[in-house]
């Protein structure tokens, strides 16, 4: 990556304690802790420049996170940071934009945007902190409260279908989608360093428990809860039978076939395709605008402009 | 086929005689299809490169094809401040053209009527009446695959001939037009143009006209736009190479010039999915350290408020364009209105102070708008241009301006910043830290939640008025920069119009107007109008009388939204109201019939179109 600053010494190693800031404002045992903590370590192997990391939320419990991030960050309105951050890494393709949400943020008052921001393929990393409950609020239904789900605003159990995410993002274009469990430390790293690597929109839905709300939500995928934590099996592309079993992200329909499996599914790169960003579109936009004005300086431009109004 | 060749006709022997005239107001009247605008458009043109003034009025329907439309263009040699209360000219299309704009014809004016379409009355002696058989001759010309299409070039030559204009000047704009076009197009604009060049209206007319010399020549050459356009390149100007909206009339065209222009100067416009996501957006690339920008008209800034607060919460550069149209709601989307007003100054929840500037005619447009991305820079926080539809459409000619002197080179600072930095000091202006900005100290978090210096989240209650005082005593310090806008007309007297936006050209004829007829009567225009420019109670003080003069609703209490906003904050009883709601630019004599009623009367109001 380009820097457009000089950097005469040479780098200490970004570490854990140069990147911790405010204390988590989360109730004692939330999964975000996790996740958090997880994002540490993966910034810790990736070693991006401290200056070109950016983290940017909405609003929720989980849009708490750019506080608890020494690093440049923003904590934006409800529902609006994908609008927000695909602003940031439009006019600035020189920074790493990550944004994280709940799933009210991002499935709910913001959707449209989720949706847009997907089929644009905006180069950013969205992480989608799902407890299925507004905590926040204190308890009330959201998008992906299943059905029966007593709160404080459906006490007789929430009728409303809830929303499948991973069927959602498929849908909603984004180019590289996975899923993963805030108890699996090492998974969520994993499915960082995956989505960090993807030029476009890459998005990952972390499972991640309200203990105060919602608790025991996801222990059907927590293995020390008596549950399973099946992991998607991607192709190695080896020519073996066994890899005619394993997963092909860039299969649509086998995709869609993994986000229909019932409560708790699998875990993993669900989707990757590789078509070009609107980051990259755009900056061919603008190399062939300059090219037709013939890299002119921005005042003989517009004088040109001017002299054809006259 | 006589094709002119010399640049200001001269009509032959024993042809009528030329009547100078000093300014001349046409009406084109017919349906949006016919391309009158672009006949209007031209005229306006010509204007500008020939000296003149000129200005514009333009209706359109909203519907997508279709329906009567007019293109109002006057052009003088003198200062040309409103676009006509009444038309000396009328060219009219059809019998429903004719009809709804008859009545707008001064008495011994000039109807010219296409008599395929359209019978007049002719007993009617109070006007001049000039039948051509616009659609025939044009088919005659262009011949049969062409249909009436070149209609409006026919008019356009018709109008050459009749006006004495300068012939070359206008084939190379007819040549800029339609040259790109496939090669037919160009030669049957050509064919129809010079058909209604030749046409002879001897018989008709007992005269031609010419337009006096321009008072200005050898000045500087002029630029012909219209306000949105003006609006536009006033961003480019400013440094602005971000944005990001979504469609709607009458803001559309200005997105649509920024995703093509913005590009030319390695920035980027982005449509966006909803109003939500371009205020979003352009917020985003204003954290990112960019001057940026977004707009709309009065239901999409509605859209946008929650992140307007946001950024005036974060200390967020940003400019806002809102060009008014009728409202609320859908309202009317090709009128114009004055009514977004308090919208635009109170909008969003909480005590959310932002900068609202409002620019007078098209010229302004450019140059208001590039005091607002200064604004919005020197104090970190959003500004909105309060257009309206009159000016979006409008076309003016006004002096190039001098690149040179007032260009903006766009800056992005990313020097390393030093262990003491804080995002949102008190005790001076905030100004941002980018990303990519290498931090000596804690890396700065923006937000919408009440903050310390630090940024970090608070309840205090003592930091929250601080905070609160810190954001509104900026623009009082902004306000202490503000020109005191200038008088015109008498220094003091009787009465005083203070006006806001479109109207400035109207209010302007009609203190002219009043002087000449013996009134004591000015005119003060204010251009920024949150915050106020300082000094305006002593210029109160001078008048007896102060009369505010919109495009809005007189509300409930008898007050338009400025002088509403100006009892409130002078406390004066003299501040009334001079309103109107029809969708249309003030007539001059609309307003002068306003003063007339409230200096005999004591009431409160003078609403052109009371209750119904």
């Amino acid at each position: 990556m380009s820097s457009t600053v000089e950097a005469p010494a040479p780098r200490q190693p970004l570490k854990k304690k140069d990147l911790t800031a405010d204390h988590p404002t989360w109730c004692p045992g939330c999964g975000d802790f996790a996740v958090l903590a997880s994002f540490y370590r993966f910034l810790e192997k990736a070693q991006i420049p401290h200056e070109k990391i950016v983290v940017l939320a909405g609003i929720g419990c989980s849009s708490r996170f750019p506080y608890f991030v020494n690093s440049h960050s923003g904590h934006f309105i409800h529902g609006r940071s994908i609008p927000f951050a695909s602003g940031v890494s439009l006019s600035r393709d020189d920074l790493h934009v990550f944004v994280f949400g709940g799933d009210g943020d991002g499935f709910s008052i913001g959707g449209n945007h989720l949706f847009h921001g997907a089929r644009k393929n905006i180069n950013l990393t969205y992480v989608i902190m799902d407890n299925s409950v507004y905590g926040l609020t204190k308890k009330q239904t959201s998008p992906t409260s299943p059905i029966g789900f007593k709160t404080k605003t459906d006490p007789t159990g929430a009728f409303d279908r809830p929303v499948n995410p991973m069927k959602a993002l498929l849908a909603s274009g984004a180019t590289f989608i996975a899923r993963s469990h805030a108890a699996q430390v090492n998974h969520m790293v994993d499915m960082y360093e995956r989505a960090y690597a993807h030029k476009g929109f890459s998005v990952i839905e972390i499972l991640s428990e309200c203990v105060e709300f919602y608790p025991g939500a996801f222990d059907a995928a927590v293995p020390r809860k008596g549950g399973k934590f099946v992991e998607v099996q991607l192709k190695k592309g080896d020519g073996t039978p066994d890899d005619a079993q394993r997963h092909d992200p860039s299969d649509a329909d086998a995709a869609f076939r993994l986000a229909n499996l019932e409560a708790p599914g699998v875990y993993g790169v669900f989707y990757q395709v590789n078509p070009p960003s609107k980051n990259e579109l755009e900056a061919q936009l603008v190399a062939k605008s300059r090219e037709r004005v013939k890299h002119a300086a921005h005042i003989d431009v517009l004088r040109g402009t001017f002299a054809r109004m006259r | 086929m006589v094709s002119p060749t010399s640049s200001t006709a001269t009509p032959e022997g024993g042809a009528p005689s030329v009547e100078k005239l000093k300014d001349a107001v046409i009406r084109l009247a017919g349906n949006s299809q016919d391309g009158i605008q672009t006949i209007g458009g031209f005229l306006a043109r010509l204007a500008g490169r020939s000296d003149q003034d000129v200005m514009t009025y333009m209706t359109i329907p909203s519907t997508i094809s279709g329906g009567p439309s007019i293109f109002q263009v006057r052009m003088g040699s003198g200062e040309v401040l409103s676009a006509g209360d009444q038309a000396d000219f009328l060219v009219a299309f059809y019998q429903h053209s004719y009809e709804s704009h008859i009545s707008f014809l001064r008495e011994g004016g000039v109807l010219i009527y296409d008599t395929d379409h359209v019978k007049p009355n002719l007993d009617d002696k109070r006007f001049v009446h000039c039948g051509v058989a616009i659609t025939g001759l044009t088919i005659e010309a262009c011949g049969g695959a062409a249909k009436d299409k070149g209609k409006n070039m026919f008019v356009l030559g018709l109008l050459a001939r009749l006006f004495s204009l300068k012939v070359d000047k206008l084939r190379a704009l007819i040549t800029e037009r339609f040259g790109t076009k496939d090669g037919d197009v160009l030669r049957n604009a050509f064919l129809a143009f010079d058909a209604g060049y030749a046409y002879t209206v001897e018989g008709l007319l007992k005269r031609y006209y010419a337009f006096e010399d321009p008072v200005r020549p050898n000045a500087c050459p002029q630029v012909t736009m219209d306000g949105n356009q003006a609006i536009a390149y006033g961003l480019i100007a400013a440094g602005c190479r971000y944005g990001a909206a979504y469609p709607i009339t009458p803001w559309s065209s200005i997105m649509e010039i920024l995703r093509t222009e913005l590009p030319k100067y390695g920035g980027t416009f982005v449509q966006c999915e909803d109003e939500l996501a371009a205020v979003s957006l352009a917020l985003g690339a204003a954290y990112a350290g960019h001057l940026s920008m977004t707009g709309s008209s009065g239901p999409g800034l509605s859209l946008k408020m929650e992140a307007l607060g946001w950024a005036v919460m974060a200390e967020m550069p940003l400019v806002v364009v809102n060009i008014q149209r009728g409202g609320p709601s859908t309202g009317l989307p090709t009128n114009v209105e004055q009514s977004d007003l308090m919208q635009a100054i109170y909008g969003s929840h909480g005590d959310a102070p932002r900068v609202v500037v409002a620019p007078q005619n098209v010229e302004d447009c450019f140059y208001l708008t590039m005091d607002a991305c200064r604004i919005a820079k020197e104090y970190s926080v959003p500004v909105i241009i309060l257009s309206d539809q009159a000016l979006s459409s409008r076309i003016e000619a006004f002096d190039e301006p001098d690149l040179e002197k007032i260009m903006v080179k766009p800056v992005l600072d990313l020097s390393p910043r030093g262990e003491d930095f804080k995002p949102y000091p008190l005790d001076r202006m905030t100004r941002h830290a980018p990303p990519g900005t290498p931090m000596k100290g804690a890396y700065p978090t923006v937000t919408g939640l009440e903050h310390d210096e630090g940024g970090h989240p608070t309840g205090n209650p003592a930091l929250h008025m601080k905070m609160t005082a810190k954001r509104r005593d900026k623009l009082r310090q902004l306000a202490a920069t503000l020109p005191v806008p200038e008088v015109c007309g008498d220094q003091d007297g009787d009465v005083l119009l203070v006006g806001w936006g479109s109207t400035w050209g109207p209010i302007r004829e009609a203190v002219k107007r009043g002087q000449a007829a013996g009134q004591k009567i000015a005119h003060l225009h204010l251009r920024h109008i949150h915050p106020l420019p300082n000094g305006l109670e002593p210029i109160f003080a001078r008048y007896r009388q102060v009369f505010v003069v919109e495009v809005n609703d007189e509300g409930l209490y008898g007050f338009g939204q400025l002088a509403t906003l100006l009892r409130a904050r002078y406390a004066l009883n003299k501040i009334r109201s001079i309103t109107k709601t029809d969708g249309l630019t003030y007539r001059v004599r609309e307003i002068l019939e306003g003063v007339r009623r409230l200096s005999g009367e004591q009431t409160s109001t003078f609403s052109l179109y009371p209750g119904a």
